[in-house]
């Protein structure tokens, strides 16, 4: 499969050697680069798929809404919460939006009735199929021939809205976020939290990271970096995991400033203030800093692992793969090369075999037919033998028997002769008495 | 799949909508770029052009910097290809390029396959990328890319237009490499000549259909710039790292007694032009085409070759798994077929040679019916012969008891003749009739 080994010589700077490092006494240019690729990824446009999770009535359109500023849902566009549902739906709106020159494809994915039923066993499954079908489509686009444009909609984000109980996780809860922790990037967020005072938000907020743990739900994680700054405010947003948002269509006038917030007849709870809620962070986290990692760990780490198992079972027809661990570095057409070698020389071997088989029967066949002829030799030689004795042996009778008859009659003759001598005698003597 | 089961009202319309304030997400180039910063860039560039052409030297001018290399002799008597691979660092930007020669390109007697070594290679990144995107377990994000992002094509000064070898190398590579082809040594060409030159070298590669890299014009932030470069091509470079000093500065250059040519010079050389164009404003473009470009041309003709196909007999499309079941399927039924070719051959094999062994059984038995035949009879003479003694000795035993019969009764007639009675007397007279027929028919 690889070609061009027999001109090219040692060292080919393949899977991140190190090169030599080079100091450069003077300006080349290629810092550059980098404004190369921002121009270029302005010019193609930006997409992300964000999908919302949670129980009916806990704010998340009006979420949605307020993290983007814009009124995804509205009275003509209303959101799936005022439609009716009998089953969990899997609903996806695009919207286009443009900030400073930069196209962002935005594709929301609601998921109404879920966790509304008296029975929500399986609930999860229609987000798991829609989710795991984006990766096929994904997969199929990428694996065509003709490759042309590769439309992502994979789920990037998922917002799992926790309905504000004070207590902990609900099992519902922990049941959703066991099965697709290992599908999508999940965002726990602690829904309304204007109806908890923050001594209870603290609480609640520990009780849940307590049962994630403890359930080993692997939520998203904020990237190391090494700028220290960054760091700072990542440690800072994981001590505050997981955020607890609210949520607001409307704007409010609070100290002449025009802020988005909940009305109240004690006061009004900001969207935007920290000490309110942690929606901005929210929105900084997900918006303004992390979009593209989310991307990256979904292409990079959800996709892949979707990805290697689809192949794995097309490879191995649902052998087990534990077996097979260490030959997934090779595709599957690899797979197929392997495999082929080891057919021929299995039945080489088979061959080999029948051969000394067959080999062996001849020759045992021969062997047969060679003794059934010496047999039938030896046989025919004491017949002749048989025959021949018995011959000898009627010779000799008939030699006797004519010595015999010879002697015999010899002996006749004699007794004839003297018969008829005395019978003559005879004669004269009665020829003489009768005279 | 999934998609049956689960009711999706793909709201597909895209509604455009306003922003009520600043989302934010227009630090997302910014996000972008940080993260490819921070992973660092792949650059390779490959080199093709006459041993002494001054690749190397163009190279340590271009990155300010210089790139150990061996001289080359003439004597190589194969084109064989040097990759090596270097990092470099501009203010914040990390760079991993690979610089690969050609060695020994032109110096052989026979040229025709000279341009082979260096199609190979470049297929053999191609292949090595396509390798990896096919693995189950695959790591795409850090896999380190080796494709040939540039060719620079050295074009000899000496001559009037392309020399054939340069025609057919850069034909045999346009389909798989972005090429830019360059005038070397371009300070041993005087304006004129050069100018002539130039024309004389587009017009021969467009009337031979060779596909150059063209600076893209699309983005407008550099369309204008791009658009003039394309004009200049092909450009006439001069490589030097040797400093001189000219007017007040130390500046790269080269001395002759009759002037010093300075490379940075715009008026002397395209040097810098080349490097506007390379480095500074087209290297990503240069990267992208490589790969959305030729690394998918030749990704599609590999995949065809080995039986991929993205719509079936009936125009229906494939997904993946579709496509590796059928090959799949295909390939355990062609291993099977195999097996039984095997078996039958071997069936066939037993079934002559039993029928052999038949044969020669037969054979035998047939030699032995015959002997066994041959036994019959002599036994049947035998018998025969038996019988006939027997017979005759039964017949000889009755005459000699017959004959001793009478004698003794004639010896006893003689002796005791009165006492004869008459009875005796018949019998004497009866008897020798009977004894006298017997024994002359004994007598034979």
């Amino acid at each position: 499969m690889s070609g061009g080994e027999t001109s090219v010589s040692e060292a080919d700077g393949n899977g991140g050697i190190m090169g030599q490092q080079k100091n450069l006494e003077g300006y080349v240019g290629f810092a550059n680069l980098p404004n190369q690729v921002y121009r270029k990824s302005v010019k193609r446009g930006f997409e992300f798929t964000l999908m919302v999770v949670g129980e009916s009535g806990l704010g998340k359109s009006t979420l949605i809404n307020s993290l983007f500023l814009t009124d995804l849902y509205s009275p003509e566009y209303p959101g799936p919460s005022h439609r009716i549902k009998k089953t969990v739906q899997v609903e996806q709106s695009k919207v286009l939006v443009k900030e400073g020159g930069v196209h962002l494809l935005l594709t929301i994915v609601d998921t109404p009735g879920f966790g509304d039923a008296v029975d929500n066993s399986n609930c999860w499954q229609p987000v798991i199929d829609y989710i795991d079908s984006k990766f096929e489509d994904y997969l199929n686009a990428e694996s065509r021939v003709n490759r042309r444009q590769m439309p992502d909609s994979r789920v990037q984000c998922c917002l799992y809205f926790i309905a504000p109980s004070g207590h902990g996780l609900k099992p519902l809860d922990i049941e959703f976020m066991k099965r697709l922790h290992e599908k999508v990037n999940i965002i726990p967020l602690i829904a309304k939290a204007d109806t908890m005072t923050p001594e209870e938000c603290q609480q609640f907020k520990k009780q849940i990271m307590k049962e994630i743990q403890e359930h080993k739900i692997k939520i998203y994680e904020f990237p190391e970096t090494e700028d220290e700054e960054e760091m700072k405010m990542v440690r800072k947003i994981k001590d505050r995991l997981p955020l607890a948002v609210v949520g607001s269509n409307t704007i409010i006038e609070v100290n002449g400033k025009r802020v988005r917030g909940r009305q109240y007849p004690w006061g009004v709870a900001e969207v935007e203030n920290g000490e309110h809620c942690d929606f901005t962070i929210l929105r900084n986290m997900l918006i303004r800093t992390h979009m593209q990692d989310l991307k990256d760990v979904t292409n990079n780490v959800h996709y892949e692992n979707y990805r290697s198992r689809k192949l794995a079972a097309v490879t191995y027809n649902g052998v087990d793969n534990n077996k097979n661990k260490g030959q997934l570095t090779k595709s599957p057409l690899a797979q197929m090369e392997e495999e082929r070698r080891d057919h021929v020389a299995k039945m080489k071997k088979m061959e080999q075999e029948m051969e000394q088989v067959f080999e062996m029967k001849v020759k045992e066949k021969l062997q047969k037919l060679r003794d059934s002829e010496v047999e039938l030799q030896r046989r025919h030689e004491q017949m002749k033998k048989n025959l021949e004795a018995q011959h000898k042996e009627l010779e000799e009778k008939r030699r006797q028997h004519e010595e015999e008859k010879a002697s015999w009659e010899a002996q006749q003759r004699i007794l004839e002769q003297q018969k008829l001598d005395a019978s003559r005698t005879l004669e004269k003597n009665k020829k003489k008495k009768i005279f | 799949m999934a998609a049956s089961e689960v009711d999706v009202f793909a709201n597909e319309e895209k509604r455009n909508l306003e922003l009520g304030g600043h989302v934010g997400f227009d630090s997302l180039p910014d996000q972008l770029v940080s993260k490819s910063v921070a992973q660092g860039f792949c650059f390779n560039i490959l080199c093709v052009g006459e041993t002494g052409i001054g690749k190397s030297t163009l190279m340590n001018t271009l990155f300010n910097t210089t790139f150990e290399n061996e001289e080359a002799s003439h004597y190589e008597h194969e084109v064989q290809l040097r990759p090596q691979t270097y990092d470099l660092q501009e203010s914040n930007v990390n760079l991993k390029l690979t610089i690969v020669h050609t060695v020994g390109f032109g110096d052989q007697i026979n040229k025709e396959e000279s341009y082979k070594p260096i199609l190979e290679y470049i297929d053999a990144q191609f292949e090595n990328y396509l390798e990896e995107e096919l693995k189950i377990k695959r790591s795409l994000f850090n896999y380190h890319d080796t494709r040939i992002h540039i060719c620079l094509y050295f074009i000899a000064p000496t001559g009037h237009s392309l020399k054939s070898i340069d025609l057919v190398t850069m034909k045999k590579l346009d389909s798989k490499v972005n090429i830019i082809p360059v005038i070397a040594k371009a300070d041993t060409v005087s304006r004129s000549e050069l100018d002539k030159l130039k024309i004389k070298v587009m017009s021969e590669l467009v009337s031979n259909g060779v596909q150059i890299y063209q600076f893209p014009t699309e983005d407008e932030a550099v369309a204008e710039i791009n658009s003039s470069m394309n004009t200049h091509l092909p450009f006439a470079v001069v490589g030097s790292i040797e400093d001189v000093k000219v007017g007040n500065k130390m500046v790269k250059a080269r001395l002759y007694p009759w002037g010093s040519v300075q490379v940075e010079n715009e008026n002397h050389c395209d040097f810098v032009k080349l490097r506007e164009m390379l480095l500074r404003v087209n290297m990503e473009d240069l990267r992208e085409q490589t790969h959305a470009r030729h690394y998918e041309l030749y990704r599609r003709c590999k995949l065809e070759e080995m039986g991929f196909k993205d719509t079936g007999p009936d125009s229906q499309s494939f997904s993946l798994q579709e496509t590796y079941e059928a090959k799949r399927k295909e390939f355990l039924v062609e291993l099977q077929r195999k097996e039984e070719e095997m078996r039958q051959m071997f069936v066939n094999k037993v079934k002559e040679t039993e029928a052999e062994l038949k044969e020669k059984e037969k054979e035998l038995h047939e030699r032995f019916e015959q002997l066994k035949r041959m036994h019959q009879e002599e036994k049947k003479n035998l018998e025969e012969k038996r019988r006939e003694l027997e017979e005759e000795m039964n017949a000889f035993n009755r005459r000699k008891v017959a004959a001793e019969t009478l004698m003794g009764q004639a010896l006893q007639g003689c002796s005791q003749q009165p006492f004869k009675k008459d009875k005796d007397k018949k019998n004497f007279f009866s008897l020798p009739s009977a004894c006298s027929l017997t024994s002359g028919r004994n007598l034979n």
